[in-house]
């Protein structure tokens, strides 16, 4: 058999471009992981069957069906015994956003049941929550949000002050996503507790870095989502306390106890389900291998002129580092890392869409153009020591690169 | 929001970056809580620029149109660098993501206010050959 086939220079020149891209792909040092993570290996195996021949419903009787009921069932119980919960109290959803919805959305009907119409939460909230709390002071909620401080930690004893007889909600992040420290949320879902307060942790950012035990939280709702776990985009869970009775979030079929409609995606929750088994049966071995890495990243940087930690070292988990460097512009410094190869991000205006840096940056009481500044390191369990080495020796000349065509640079030299 | 290749291209290998000494205008535009500031140095003789550099504090964009703008405007004279706008700007960099149109305008503002401390320095009042200079940005980020 003979084989005609034609290679033009237009077609070389594709396979050319296709090679240049994989191979940058295949080196590309990816220090976002607080962004989206990629799929683990043991995700995708356990994803596969359920991509492939299980594709059968849920609901329906038959034992295609039934093969993907089983896999959820599973899945759920998984997911509970590794937070401490009963699997009842699992939902699957689409993911954190949808649950930090669900979560205040539900409570919200809660409270009105009990008249109660104060909320409290922190003024560094992921937008999934901010942006619902602004929706519901519309409706009439008073909304507290508590400082943070330099820190990045919000106060019990600022809690506590705000407490009133109608408050009816906390929701406090577990691990804020931009700057990584850890809140004390033992201590507020204690406090919750025994002043009959319902409490929400968004834990999309501790799951696998820190402990997450619903019971241990005394956490009446909870938040995880796949994608920032090496599991799938668009899967999460809502955990909620079996003592409380959420309204429905999406009405239609009877799946998730008809409180949240919609054929089961089978294969992202079953790999949602090995994804936190994994974030949580490897967190110690995470954890001693990322700590020394963070602080390598810590030390060298701040041997760095004039660059600021952005929140404290110690309340914060081991794979999330912020700073701003003063004098040059997030956005600038990721396209210059980007052009090495190196996947950051960072708080400024120009990467928040907005004109305003972000709103965690400036929650922590830094002026404007510090907060432009900022560069987010987040690692996983896949982040490797030459790595890290490899970003420690490009950072510096690309941050002295734009400081030396920066004005505002020469300026801060200049007044100092 | 993605840029195009001749913004990164420009923003990866900047030209004219860098000052001038005794230049014969400089103009500096934007402030630093936008997260913005553009300086640019002017060579100028017999009404011919015949030399540029600029620095900027300021993302991609920022560092992409100032590369650009003060290409433009090289071995040009005064009238002719005065009639450089921001459209042609982003022309020049086969577009600009909509929130980065103002680094353009900002690019232009550079250029006039440099200009503007040209005619200054030699005594000359600026606003009816350049105009004002609108650097709209009041620091309060609104
Ligand atoms: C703290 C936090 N909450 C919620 C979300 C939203 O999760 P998802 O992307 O699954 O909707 C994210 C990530 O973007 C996050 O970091």
């Amino acid at each position: 058999m003979v084989y005609n086939i034609k290679v033009d220079y237009f077609s070389i020149n594709i396979i050319k471009k296709a090679v240049i891209i994989l191979k940058d792909i295949n080196n590309i040092i990816y220090l976002d992981n607080a962004a989206t993570t990629k799929l683990s290996p043991a995700v995708r195996e356990a994803m596969e069957p359920y991509l492939d021949e299980l594709y059968g419903n849920a609901s329906s009787l038959y034992s295609l069906g039934r093969k993907s009921a089983a896999a959820l069932e599973n899945s759920r119980a998984r997911i509970a015994e590794a937070i401490g919960a009963d699997p009842r109290e699992v939902y699957f959803t689409s993911g954190g956003s949808e649950s930090d919805n669900w979560a205040i959305k539900g409570a919200k009907h809660l409270m009105e049941k009990q008249g109660k119409r104060h909320i409290i939460s922190s003024v560094f909230e992921h937008h999934a929550v901010l942006n619902v709390l602004e929706s519901l002071e519309k409706s009439g909620f008073e909304i507290t949000y508590l400082p943070v401080y330099k820190n990045g930690v919000v106060e019990i004893s600022d809690l506590e002050k705000a407490i009133r007889p109608d408050t009816g909600l906390v929701t406090i992040m577990y691990v804020n996503n931009e700057i990584g420290t850890i809140q004390p949320v033992t201590e507020i879902g204690g406090i919750c507790r025994s002043r009959g307060i319902l409490f929400h942790t968004d834990a999309v950012q501790a799951i696998g870095s820190v402990p997450v035990d619903v019971k241990a939280i005394n956490a009446d709702f909870l938040t995880l989502s796949g994608h920032k776990i090496h599991a799938m985009k668009g899967v999460g869970i809502l955990y909620v306390n079996k003592r409380i009775r959420i309204s429905p979030f999406i009405e239609g079929g009877a799946q998730e106890s008809g409180l949240r409609a919609g054929t089961e995606n089978i294969a992202g929750i079953v790999g949602l389900a090995e994804g936190v088994c994994r974030a949580v049966g490897g967190m110690e071995e995470k954890h001693a291998r990322l700590m020394p890495l963070r602080d390598k990243i810590y030390r060298e940087i701040m041997k760095m002129e004039r660059v600021h930690l952005n929140g404290e070292l110690e309340r914060r988990v081991p794979c999330c580092l912020n700073f701003s460097f003063e004098g040059v512009e997030g956005e600038a410094l990721l396209l210059q890392l980007d052009l090495a190869g190196i996947c950051c991000s960072s708080g400024s205006a120009c990467t928040s869409g907005s004109l305003d840096p972000s709103h965690v940056l400036l929650s922590l009481g830094l002026p404007h153009e510090i907060a432009h500044g900022s560069l987010r390191i987040s690692m996983s369990e896949y982040t490797t020591e030459a790595e890290i080495d490899r970003f420690l020796e490009v950072l510096p000349g690309v941050v002295d690169k734009l400081r030396k065509m920066s004005p505002l640079w020469e300026n801060i030299i200049k007044n100092s | 929001m993605i840029y195009s290749e001749k913004v990164l291209e420009n923003f990866a290998n900047p030209l004219n970056v860098g000052e001038i000494e005794n230049a014969d205008g400089i103009g500096e535009v934007g402030n630093e809580k936008c997260g913005d500031i553009m300086k640019m140095y002017l060579k100028i003789q017999n009404n011919i620029i015949e030399d540029v550099k600029f620095k900027t504090f300021g993302c991609g964009a920022a560092i992409a149109t100032s590369s650009i703008a003060t290409e433009m405007i090289k071995g040009k004279s005064i009238d002719q660098a005065l009639k450089l706008t921001n459209k042609a700007v982003v022309e020049a960099l086969d577009g600009l993501p909509a929130a980065k149109v103002h680094c353009s305008v900002l690019a232009e503002q550079a250029v006039k206010s440099a200009i503007a401390d040209y005619y200054k320095r030699q005594g000359v009042d600026p606003v009816p050959i350049v105009g004002e200079i609108e650097d709209h940005c009041d620091g309060q980020c609104n």
